[in-house]
C-alpha cells in the first residue's frame, strides 16, 4: 500500500501482575494509509483498546510494550513512536495522533467548561498565539462538530451524551492530527446519535484527510464503513483485510462467530447461535490458538501452536490482501482445504433495501 | 393461557430545578397486553420510559394511574399480594455484575427466591431445585458452580445465574429489561436463545426491552417503540421494521448498522433521503402538547400540534401519527 501514515509491526504490550506479565497484545502489525478507516473488531479483554493507548503512547504502567516498532510517516520522514521521549513526545501526541476515548462522560473535566478544555490543547501546543486567536479557533472547533457555538461555556454535564462525543471529536481535530484513533466513540449512545456522530466523522475525513483508526465489538457497524478490517481476538488479529473481501467471505472460524452473533435487521430470519463459551483469559499460559476451546472446526494443530497471520492458500487469488490466522487454512494442516461452513457470506447480500 | 394486561398506565415524577418543581411524565397512558407463549419487545432509545415501565411492572415502582391486571385480577396492594404477584411476574437486569450480590454465593442467590415463594420448604428439595434451575440454563456441574461467587462467574454465566434466579418461583411472566447489552457480543445470543429456549418451555410472556432492533425483530413476534413515555407504533415485528408507518420508527431503523448500507453507497444508489434530524430539533420545546416527535419529525405539519391518536397502517399495526389519519378513518384510541 502507497503512502502509509502510520506501521505498526509485531507489537506486543504485556502487563504486570502479581502472577506475572499478562500478555493483551501479542505480534499485532498492520498498517495504515493516509485518509481511511481501519476497523479493529473485538470483544472486550481481546486488547484493542490497549492496542490504541499502546500506538498513540498513552500506555502506562502497568502496561508496557515489550515488543515491536510502531513507526509513523511525517512530511517524508518515519518517527519511530516508540523512541520518542520528552519534548518529541509531547509534540507527536495529539498534533500527530489524536485520541477520542470510549466514555465522554468521563473523559471531559466536569468542573471545566467546554472552551477552558478546548483552550487547554491549544494553549500547550500552539504557544504564541493570541487569546483572541484561540477564541476563534474553538468556536470555528465546536461549529465544525455542529454544536451550537454558544454552548462552549457549558459544562460536560449540560450537555447530552452525544454533544459530549462531538466536543471530544472536536478536541480531537483542534490541531489537525493526521490519525484519529477512536475507541468504541459511539458505544454508549443511542442508534440515532451513534448514526449522527459516524456521519460527522465521514463528513470531517472527507473534509480534512485523516485517517481513522476505529476500534469497536460491532462487526456490523465496521463493515458498513471502513475500509479494512482487523479482527482481534486473545490480544492477536486473526483476521486481517479489506471489509469488502469479509463481507463477501469471512474466513477466520470467529468472525464467521461474530456474523452469526448479529441478527439481520432486514434480511431473511435465520438460526443465529452466537459463539459457545466464553473469551479467553489472558492471565492464564495460552497452548495453541486461543480460539480453539470455542472453534466448532477445531483439530489438532489447533491445541500445538498457535497459527500464524497468513494469505489463506487454499482460497483462489480473489484477494490476497486477505490474511487470516487459523490452521485450517494452512496446506501442510489441513490439505483438504476449510470446511464448507467457512468462507461464506451471511449476509443476504443481493438484496439492497430502497 | 396468562394475560398481563396493562391499560394507560402513567408514572410522573417530580424534577426539582432551578426554575422549581416541574412534572416529568415518564410514561403517558401506555397500554399493552403480554401473552404466555408471546415475546414483546419494547424498543426505544434511553430515555424513553421503556425500563420504567418494567419497573412498574416488577413493582419496583408505584404507578402514577392506570391498571395492571393478571389473567383479568387486578393488582391488590397487600404485601400478600404482592409476594404472589412477584412469584408470577419476574425480572432479569440489564447488568449481571451489579444485580447479583457479591457477597453471596449463586447456592445462595437460587435458593432464596425458592424459600421465599414457597417452592421447596426443607434443604434437599432447595439443593435439588437449585441444581434443576442451574441445569435449566445450562450451567454444570451443579455442584462446583453452586458453591462459587458472582466474581468467580463471566458476564455471560452471571446472566445465566440471574435468569435462573427469575425462573425459581415458576413465574409466568419474564421481565427482560437489556438481557444482554452488559454482555460480549459473541455470547449476547446465547443468553436472548435461552430466553427464548425457555419462554418455549414453559410458555412464559416475555417481555423484551431493548434498543436493539435487530434482535427486537428476531426474537418477538409483537414490537411496541416507545418515543417519550409514548407508544408510537406497535404491530407484527416484521411489520414494524420493515414496513415502518411512525417516522420515528423510521428512524430508528435507517440508523441502525447494516452492512448493505455500504453496497448502496458504493452501487452510488439514488441517496436515501433519510429522516434528518436538526441538533436544535432536539430541544424539548412543547413536548406537553401536540405529537411528541414534531421538533425532529421531518414530515411535521399543522395537525401535529394536536396530539395523534392510534391509527391504523395495518389491521393490528398501529402508528400514533397524523400522516395515517387518510388512510385510516375510524381513529381508534384502543389497543389490544
Amino acid at each position: 500500500m502507497s503512502d502509509v501514515v502510520l506501521s505498526v509491526e509485531d507489537l506486543t504490550v504485556e502487563y504486570a501482575s502479581a502472577n506475572g506479565p499478562v500478555r493483551a497484545v501479542d505480534g499485532v502489525s498492520f498498517e495504515l494509509s493516509r485518509g481511511e478507516v481501519l476497523g479493529i473488531a473485538g470483544e472486550s479483554g481481546c486488547g484493542k483498546s490497549t492496542l490504541a493507548h499502546a500506538i498513540t503512547r498513552l500506555l502506562r504502567p502497568p502496561g508496557t510494550i515489550t515488543g515491536g516498532t510502531v513507526h509513523f510517516q511525517s512530511d517524508g520522514q518515519a518517527v519511530d513512536v516508540l523512541g520518542l521521549d520528552g519534548e518529541p513526545l509531547r509534540l507527536f501526541r495529539w498534533q500527530k495522533i489524536a485520541m477520542v476515548f470510549q466514555s465522554a462522560m468521563n473523559a471531559l473535566n466536569p468542573v471545566l467548561n467546554v472552551r477552558r478544555q478546548l483552550e487547554d490543547v491549544l494553549v500547550d501546543h500552539e504557544p504564541g498565539r493570541s487569546r483572541a486567536w484561540r477564541r476563534a479557533r474553538c468556536r470555528e472547533l465546536l461549529e465544525l462538530v455542529g454544536i451550537d457555538v454558544d454552548r462552549l461555556s457549558a459544562y460536560p454535564h449540560q450537555l447530552s451524551g452525544g454533544m459530549r462525543q462531538r466536543v471530544m471529536i472536536a478536541m480531537a481535530l483542534a490541531l489537525r492530527p493526521d490519525v484519529i484513533v477512536m475507541d468504541e466513540p459511539t458505544t454508549a449512545l443511542d442508534v440515532v446519535v451513534q448514526r449522527e456522530i459516524l456521519d460527522e466523522i465521514n463528513r470531517l475525513r472527507e473534509q480534512f484527510g485523516f485517517a481513522v483508526v476505529l476500534i469497536t465489538h460491532d462487526l456490523s457497524l465496521l463493515l458498513e464503513i471502513s475500509d479494512r478490517i482487523a479482527v482481534m481476538y486473545g490480544g492477536r488479529i486473526v483476521e486481517y483485510g479489506p471489509t469488502g473481501g469479509m463481507l463477501d467471505a469471512p474466513r477466520h472460524p470467529y468472525t464467521v462467530g461474530l456474523t452469526a452473533s448479529f441478527p439481520d435487521l432486514r434480511g431473511d430470519r435465520r438460526p443465529l447461535a452466537g459463539i459457545p463459551g466464553s473469551p479467553p483469559d489472558l492471565s492464564q499460559p495460552i497452548e495453541g490458538c486461543s480460539f480453539a476451546p470455542r472453534c466448532g472446526h477445531a483439530f489438532a494443530p489447533c491445541a500445538a501452536t498457535a497459527p500464524a497471520l497468513r494469505a489463506p492458500a487454499t482460497t483462489p487469488s480473489a484477494d490476497e490482501r486477505m490474511t487470516v490466522a487459523c490452521h485450517l487454512y494452512d496446506p501442510a494442516e489441513a490439505p483438504d482445504g476449510p470446511p464448507d461452513a467457512l468462507g461464506k457470506s451471511l449476509f443476504n447480500l443481493t438484496e439492497v433495501p430502497q | 393461557m396468562t394475560t398481563l394486561q396493562v391499560r394507560d398506565l402513567v408514572k410522573n415524577f417530580t424534577v426539582r430545578s432551578a426554575g422549581g418543581r416541574t412534572t416529568l411524565t415518564a410514561v403517558d397512558k401506555v397500554s399493552f397486553t403480554l401473552r404466555s407463549g408471546e415475546t414483546v419487545a419494547l424498543v426505544g432509545e434511553s430515555g424513553s420510559g421503556k425500563s420504567t415501565i418494567a419497573r412498574i411492572l416488577a413493582r419496583l415502582t408505584s404507578p402514577s394511574a392506570g391498571e395492571i391486571a393478571l389473567d383479568g385480577q387486578p393488582l391488590g396492594t397487600s404485601r400478600r399480594a404482592l409476594r404472589g404477584y412477584r412469584s408470577e411476574v419476574q425480572m432479569v437486569f440489564q447488568d449481571p455484575f451489579s444485580s447479583l450480590n457479591p457477597l453471596h454465593s449463586v447456592r445462595y442467590h437460587l435458593r432464596r427466591p425458592l424459600q421465599v415463594h414457597g417452592v421447596a420448604g426443607d434443604r434437599a428439595s432447595q439443593e435439588k431445585g437449585v441444581a434443576e434451575l442451574l441445569s435449566r440454563v445450562h450451567l454444570g456441574p451443579a455442584e462446583t458452580i453452586a458453591a462459587r461467587y458472582p466474581h468467580e462467574l463471566s458476564g455471560g454465566q452471571r446472566q445465566r445465574i440471574a435468569i435462573a434466579r427469575a425462573l425459581a418461583p415458576r413465574p409466568r411472566v419474564l421481565l427482560a429489561d437489556e438481557p444482554v447489552s452488559m454482555l460480549d457480543v459473541s455470547i449476547r445470543l446465547e443468553i436472548l436463545n435461552l430466553i427464548d429456549e425457555l419462554k418455549r418451555a414453559d410458555d412464559l410472556a416475555v417481555l423484551y426491552i431493548t434498543h436493539d432492533l435487530a434482535t427486537a425483530r428476531y426474537f418477538a413476534s409483537t414490537i411496541m417503540v416507545m418515543y417519550k413515555g409514548e407508544i408510537v407504533e406497535s404491530g407484527p415485528a416484521d411489520d414494524v421494521i420493515l414496513r415502518p408507518a411512525h417516522p420515528y420508527t423510521r428512524l430508528l431503523a435507517s440508523a441502525a448498522p447494516d452492512p448493505r448500507n455500504r453496497l448502496r453507497r458504493n452501487a452510488a444508489a439514488a441517496s436515501v433521503p433519510a429522516v434528518r434530524v436538526s441538533p436544535a430539533g432536539r430541544q424539548d420545546a412543547g413536548s406537553h402538547s401536540g405529537c411528541r416527535f414534531r421538533a425532529r419529525c421531518a414530515l411535521a405539519t399543522d395537525a401535529c400540534a394536536r396530539r395523534p391518536p392510534d391509527f391504523h397502517a395495518a389491521p393490528d399495526h398501529l402508528v400514533r401519527c397524523w400522516n395515517h389519519a387518510e388512510h385510516d378513518s375510524h381513529a381508534t384510541k384502543e389497543r389490544i
